[in-house]
């Protein structure tokens, strides 16, 4: 068995930790069974440690890490489900199902929190746009998110999307769900003791087998050869799923939900038996297959998508299978929980496997040592070229850079509406926005992250990441509650990817502490490397806040005559910046520097204006700095401005920093948000007014004027070529 | 007054019609597609979605549900139909409108606001909108290219069957999203009392949604049978 073991690539250590918690040597099935709940993707080995240190305390927190989803109150008895999940290896192999399935398997995990699943966001890292492979799979995502999200039914609202030369060889898929649900429904995986646990939902077959420990590894040359490992989805099963297991929680049927994702049955039922402090028998000849012949293994470890895990309440198993019968889908008991705390496999009469819950949900965890690359301090700390160039020419230019450019290509393909609740749809917001009918309530969410900054300084990049979600929640008007990590990084194994993952993890601890936010879930996706290159390390933070739906900001100037303000002040810095890049083709330098108490305040102020009603338009400054902000304000509704910026030099233009707004208010309230902002000490600075055709900035150097036309076009060519190409 | 909103596996929208029911003041209910009886409505909301995930085709599936028979009898005897995107779709599907809805031109789902022209106003789904008047209206779909033969085409021209055309919003030129044949955006039968339209009135009724030029289709709906 030990020879098998080293076949499949289990480390030796860990095989004598196997046979030390068994107290025997394990049998085929039962090693298998601990090969993939010992995976990284299950069993965040080298996170887990790292992960502790996070804040996961607050008042809104209904749910904390380690359920299906977190999940946070918003008021008035509802309170939202969230997280976020990688699909990076199978979207890197097969992109189109790739990211289908990562779409369907974070829905089902907002239905086992018993929420309805209200929007999606995503999270896309591809190589450059002139590579025809990073097209390829850019197009392959896009379309593979569409084909899921638009047919069961859930708006696709928000993400982000970047090109960097690092994730060429490994693009990062990374989706987030929400869920709405009424605190009384919410659901854990859980059971208690004698109960049937029931499989609902698609057919087992032999696709996606040994998923969870093929996305624990590196991508070998050739991907081909991973195929077999990725799943195939099904958006019209996967709606018919959804519907019947919220009717049977609406209906009060069921004392536990849980999705089977990665590693399957396996890790559904052995969890679930944990979580509960019990043991579970399963009866493999139970289990609904569509594929002949399957043997426990395969049956054990499949990852067909679609299929859910139900508990029924004493006495609503009837109930139960009426409703699954009435959506056409199986629903039949297969397992059952039982006192003595093992995983328990019958197939064929005989038991196959038996193993203590615990040692397969309790991975051996490692703790390393890290150390930084040296190459990557050398681009840090690489003094800059100074930079020439007429700024008249630079903004289109800048705003037809790839990771500036317009996403209307994209997000064009993907259902913002459906459902009803869209209050601010893509391009209209910082963050998007979701009404919760027959209220006041909205919440809005947005996932942020920027590959350079991380790169270039990984704690201070996941600062950053968490920081900018932040604002760009605040700047539509919502308070920030909580946010879910997904954390993409390289192998663990070298000291330099264990650095940049204790980095990053320590600098999100450190701005959650600042803003007072804490992570309520998240997905860690280690070994994103190819041939000894890491990608950047990336902390896609994902944020949730709560607004008054009556009190919302949108980015676009929407009347003539109304003062622009900024919130903040005139500058930036170089480093890391998209114009650096533009204009040097450089990734170096210092990323801009974060006061976070600063932050907050900023954030904070923002708020209150728009609490008070005294701005209905407000955009945060990022990458492209200044002159960018100010320009994608004229677009959504093609109105110009007319600014001047006193600071002299291109920083002042284009150079990047944290903790900075646009906003208009209307003349006669100026005075009322001016007086605002001196009282909480905040720095700012009247710009110009909204109106005009043009975008015309004074600078002490002349005047720059642009047709707000010309820019739009020029924004929003180079992603629709990209993808109608 | 009140409405069923039928359900197929797969249909999506139908949330989204309640809401837009409801807020007009109708009442609506959810019915099953394998009801053989519809007795007791008013009318029929088919809403959109991907009934039977859009397999073989775009509503060919839901437009031999059981349900269908009973909206058959609802267009024949003049009582209220409406199918939007996918309702649409099972409309033509079933034969209760001619014509067929291809795949959009640019060959994918398209998602955004577009304009909509109202070209008759004596229907009571537009009674309360000017003739000529162009409403800003979500579209998300990927089969929404009206077709029909030359015969057919010039038929719902002559008899003024088509209800809704696809028109510049701010003067842009490649307003038609889809490539529908003479820009047709949604038709009606000759009795006047079914409506087909791709474009989602239903998600264009609270200023919350970012428009209401949807809601007076609705609100047409009430007073028809008020008055």
């Amino acid at each position: 068995m030990e020879t098998l073991a080293q076949e499949i690539g289990i480390p030796e250590t860990e095989y004598r930790e196997m046979v030390k918690r068994l107290g025997r040597e394990p049998n085929q099935v039962e090693l298998f069974l601990f090969k993939v709940m010992w995976s990284e993707h299950c069993a965040y080995k080298n996170s887990r440690p790292l992960l502790k240190q996070l804040p996961k305390e607050g008042e809104a927190v209904l749910q904390g890490p380690g359920e299906n989803a977190g999940v946070v109150r918003i008021g008035e008895g509802f309170a939202v489900a969230f997280k976020i999940e990688s699909h990076n290896h199978p979207s890197a192999v097969e992109p189109f199902q790739g990211a289908a399935t990562g779409v369907g398997g974070i829905i089902r995990d907002i239905m086992s929190m018993g929420a309805r699943p209200i929007a999606l966001l995503d999270s896309l890292r591809f190589g450059p746009p002139e590579d025809p492979r990073s097209r390829y799979l850019l197009k392959g995502v896009v379309s593979g998110i569409a084909h899921y999200g638009n047919a069961i039914g859930v708006p696709t609202v928000g993400g982000d999307l970047y090109f960097h030369e690092g994730y060429r060889e490994n693009p990062l898929v990374n989706a987030m769900c929400l869920g709405l649900l009424r605190e009384e429904h919410l659901r854990r995986s859980q059971a208690s003791l004698g109960r049937p646990i029931y499989y609902a939902g698609a057919k087992t077959g032999r696709d996606g087998i040994g998923g969870a420990a093929f996305a624990s590894r590196e991508l070998a040359a050739d991907k081909e050869e991973d195929r077999p490992a990725v799943q195939v989805g099904d958006p019209f099963l996967g709606k018919l799923l959804m519907e019947a297991t919220l009717e049977a929680i609406e209906k009060d049927l069921v004392e536990g939900v849980q999705d089977m994702g990665a590693a399957g049955l396996t890790s559904s039922l052995s969890e679930l038996a944990h979580k509960s402090g019990l043991g579970v028998e399963l009866d493999l000849d139970r289990v609904p297959t569509r594929e002949r012949d399957m043997g426990p293994i395969e049956l054990l470890l499949s990852e067909s998508q679609e299929r859910m895990v139900l508990v029924p309440k004493e006495g609503k198993e009837k109930e139960l299978e009426e409703i699954f019968k009435k959506w056409g889908l199986d629903c039949v008991p297969v397992a059952r929980t039982i006192p003595e705390r093992v995983f328990r496999v019958l197939y064929r009469g005989e038991v196959v496997a038996e193993v203590p819950t615990e040692a397969l949900a309790e991975a051996p965890t490692y703790v390393r040592i890290g150390r930084e690359d040296p190459e990557i301090q050398r681009l840090r700390e690489t003094p800059l070229p100074p930079l020439t160039a007429d700024p008249q020419e630079v903004l289109p230019r800048l705003l037809a850079s790839p990771n500036l450019a317009s996403r209307e290509a994209v997000y064009e393909r993907y259902d913002h509406q459906v459902g009803t609740r869209t209050a601010l749809v893509p391009g209209k917001g910082d963050a998007a926005v979701l009404w919760i009918k027959g209220t006041h309530l909205a919440v809005a969410a947005k996932v942020d992250q920027n590959p350079r900054y991380s790169r270039l300084h990984p704690r201070l990049g996941a600062m950053h990441a968490l920081a900018e979600a932040c604002r760009n929640v605040s700047v539509v008007g919502a308070r920030p509650l909580a946010y879910t990590d997904g954390l993409n990084l390289g192998s663990p194994e070298t000291p330099e990817g264990y650095h940049e993952l204790q980095e990053t993890i320590a600098g999100l601890r450190e701005a959650s502490e600042a803003l007072g936010v804490p992570v309520v879930s998240g997905n860690v996706s280690l070994y994103n490397e190819s041939g000894g290159r890491r990608i950047p390390p990336t902390a896609m933070v994902g944020v949730v806040g709560v607004l008054d739906v009556r009190r919302r900001a949108e980015m676009g100037f929407r009347r003539p005559g109304e003062v622009i303000v900024l919130l903040g002040e005139e500058g930036g810095e170089f480093g890391g910046s998209e114009v650096l890049y533009l204009l040097a083709g450089l990734e170096a330098g210092h990323p801009p520097r974060l006061d976070l108490e600063r932050e907050r305040r900023v954030q904070e102020a923002i708020r209150e204006l728009i609490a008070l009603g005294l701005t209905r338009t407000a955009h945060d400054l990022a990458e492209g700095g200044f002159l960018v902000a100010l320009a994608e304000m004229t677009f959504p509704y093609g109105l110009g401005a007319t600014v001047e910026v006193r600071t002299p030099g291109l920083k002042a233009l284009f150079g990047e920093a944290p903790s900075r707004i646009l906003f208009t208010v209307a003349k006669e309230h100026l005075k009322e948000a001016t007086f605002r902002l001196e009282e909480l000490g905040l720095p700012y600075r009247v710009l110009g007014e909204t109106g005009g055709q043009t975008l015309t900035v004074l600078t002490p150097e002349g005047v720059l004027e642009w047709r707000v036309q010309d820019l739009v076009e020029a924004w929003k060519k180079p992603l629709r070529e990209v993808l109608d190409g | 007054m009140k409405w069923a909103i039928v359900r197929f596996p797969g249909s999506n929208c139908d949330e989204d019609a309640r809401f837009a029911l409801e807020k007009a003041g109708i009442k609506a209910e959810y019915v099953w597609h394998t009801e053989t009886s519809l007795k007791g409505f008013d009318g029929v909301f088919l809403p959109g979605g991907f009934s039977y995930g859009d397999y073989l085709r775009a509503g060919a599936l839901a437009a031999k549900s059981p349900v269908m028979e009973e909206v058959k009898r609802f267009a024949r005897e003049g009582r209220w139909v409406l199918g939007v995107c996918n309702g649409f779709q099972v409309l033509t599907e079933a034969g209760i409108l001619p014509g067929a809805l291809l795949a959009n031109l640019n060959l994918h789902f398209t998602c955004k606001e577009v304009g909509v022209r109202v070209e008759r106003t004596d229907l009571p789904f537009t009674r309360l909108y000017q003739k000529g008047q162009v409403l800003r209206l979500p579209i998300a779909h990927a089969e929404g290219r009206y077709y029909a033969d030359a015969e057919t085409l010039a038929r719902l021209e002559g008899e003024g069957l088509v209800v809704f055309r696809y028109a510049p919003l701010r003067g842009e030129a490649d307003y038609n999203p889809n490539g529908s044949l003479n820009d047709i955006a949604g038709i009606t039968n000759e009795r006047g009392n079914v409506l087909g339209m791709m474009p989602h009135p239903e998600r264009a009724v609270d200023e919350v949604l970012g428009g209401t030029d949807g809601l007076p289709l609705f609100l047409g709906l009430l007073e028809e049978v008020t008055a």
